[in-house]
């Protein structure tokens, strides 16, 4: 890689210690990765916030390095595993709670804006197209390439906080627009569709794609679906955006049969103790639907909702809170569904939810099983 | 032989092997640098203050803060050695301030248990 001078001097650790750390981070990465450069990017989103994701060694390697490094460039931040304004109501562990408290500290006192979501794109103004930002939240990072004009690598938790302390990224792979070019299409075959089906088209993508892949036989997408389809494809693979419509190169149909082979491997129950809504998090319009889906009808069992804390003063504001809470529906800020430490296997067997990366993280780190269905049956088949 | 650089730095020491990747969150004891992962072919050895060579690494990328808990426990390698640079091993190796290196498949060959080497990860070459 070509450095420049104000670089190497970074990296040599003429500017202290942390940040020859972030750009140690940079250079190790763009040479595993192939990149010629650093360029600038203008906003950085981290994951690697939840103490279920990164433990006592994240803990105290963030502990440590928010003692001198501050953020360079705009950052935004993964949610936590709990909402601090009603974890008492929840039975989680002080240490659980401590520990996060430190993470959040720690982020904070770097300089990152306390968002705590993992829908960025849905709560901050967008920048310009064709802004280079650095998102390591994977739905986040693929919804940025594929719906908001912007570039950015499906960034990993130490990549993005270089990128937060450097304002640079390795120039690589979905940085280069030869690369964002899809050289495969996927046809979508499958009737009828709602977020869930997208979800679990994203998630075959995922599994079959490289770094870009094209999709074609969609149109008119709603919010749902857009998120469901990106957080699908982030957690089967590497593949870091989409585009719609045919491209040259092979092609693959989605049809009946890839998408029971996708709803056999992540259903694994009939049945659920609790529901969760909210991988990726709810924005305004899907709780607005969520509102009116709901009219006169109350949740037969405990239903979590996840959103960002952003739309906490709107939703109240509207009456949407006041009618999910009339419904016996949980409202939760900051925190969401995935590698939630209050979904605990000790009092849940099963957990009820329409969305294709909630399910994945359910069974592989709850170790609960899942009952996937859409949203339109969940309020069915769940309420009264 | 000739090396690309990952992680730039100087290390001397003796050389330990693997033949099976390292899963650095399930595989290796962060206190001590122990391998106890029963079924991988260094079980029971310590990668502490070694020049350790394994293939590369596998699982979760939270694997990376294992090698700075273990330079924070004085038992991190001395430098690393891979055929192929994983993203986890190099973040890992980043943030813990650890030389590594690349090499090819017949220079990794010729690498041997206790055999002793000066690894110059500036100008990319094991002695």
């Amino acid at each position: 890689m070509e450095l420049t001078k104000e670089e190497e001097d970074a990296l040599d650790g003429k500017q202290g210690e942390t940040l020859a750390l972030a750009y140690r981070t940079l250079v190790a990465i763009g040479e595993a990765s192939n990149a010629d450069k650093l360029i600038p990017i203008e906003w950085a989103h981290l994951s690697g916030v939840n103490y279920n994701t990164i433990g006592d060694a994240g803990k105290e390697f963030l502990s440590s390095i928010s003692k001198d490094a501050r953020f360079k460039v705009k950052t935004t931040v993964n949610p936590m595993g709990f909402d601090f304004d009603s974890v008492s109501q929840y039975k989680l562990d002080d240490k659980f709670i401590e520990n996060q408290r430190s993470i959040k500290d720690s982020y904070e006192k770097m300089g990152a804006i306390p968002s705590y979501s993992c829908i960025p794109y849905e709560i901050f103004d967008i920048p310009k197209q064709g802004t280079h930002v650095s998102f390591a939240e994977s739905n986040a990072a693929i919804y940025a390439n594929s719906f908001s004009g912007l570039k950015t690598n499906k960034e990993g938790a130490f990549s993005a906080l270089a990128s937060a302390l450097t304002g640079k990224s390795p120039y690589s792979d979905l940085r280069d627009d030869d690369v964002r070019k899809p050289n495969l299409t996927i046809r979508m075959k499958v009737e009828p569709r709602d977020e869930l089906t997208y979800g679990m088209l994203g998630y075959f993508a995922g599994k079959v794609a490289g770094s870009s892949v094209a999709i074609s036989g969609v149109s008119n997408l709603d919010r749902r679906s857009c998120k469901s389809l990106c957080a699908g494809m982030g957690t089967s693979g590497a593949c870091g955006m989409f585009t719609f419509g045919e491209e040259e190169g092979e092609k693959i149909d989605f049809d009946k049969n890839e998408m029971q082979k996708i709803h056999d491997e992540l259903n694994t129950s009939e049945k659920g103790d609790l529901i969760t809504l909210g991988s990726p998090q709810l924005g305004i319009e899907e709780i607005s639907d969520l509102t009116l889906m709901l009219k006169g009808r109350s949740f037969q069992k405990r239903c979590m909702i996840f959103c960002p804390s952003a739309i906490k003063g709107q939703i109240r504001d509207l009456g949407y809170a006041n009618e999910i809470e009339r419904a016996g529906g949980e409202l939760l800020f900051d925190c969401c569904t995935c590698l939630s430490p209050l979904v605990d296997n000790k009092e849940v067997d099963s957990v009820v939810t329409n969305s294709v990366k909630g399910a994945y993280y359910l069974k592989t780190s709850n170790k609960v099983d899942v009952n996937l269905k859409s949203l339109k049956r969940i309020v069915e088949e769940e309420t009264k | 032989m000739n090396v690309k650089v990952i992680v730039r730095g100087k290390a001397q020491g003796s050389l330990l092997v693997a033949k099976n990747p390292i899963n650095f969150l399930g595989g290796i004891d962060k206190k001590t640098g122990l391998v106890h992962d029963k079924k991988h072919d260094l079980f029971g050895k310590s990668i502490g203050n070694k020049i350790f060579a394994f293939p590369f690494g596998v699982g979760s990328s939270v694997g990376a803060y294992t090698l700075y808990s273990l330079k924070y426990n004085n038992c991190a390698p001395l430098a690393i050695i891979c055929l192929k640079a994983d993203l986890t091993t190099a973040s890992g190796c980043a943030i813990s301030n650890i030389p590594l290196v690349v090499v090819d498949k017949n220079d990794y060959d010729l690498l041997h248990e206790n055999n002793q080497v000066t690894l110059d990860a500036i100008e990319g070459k094991i002695l």
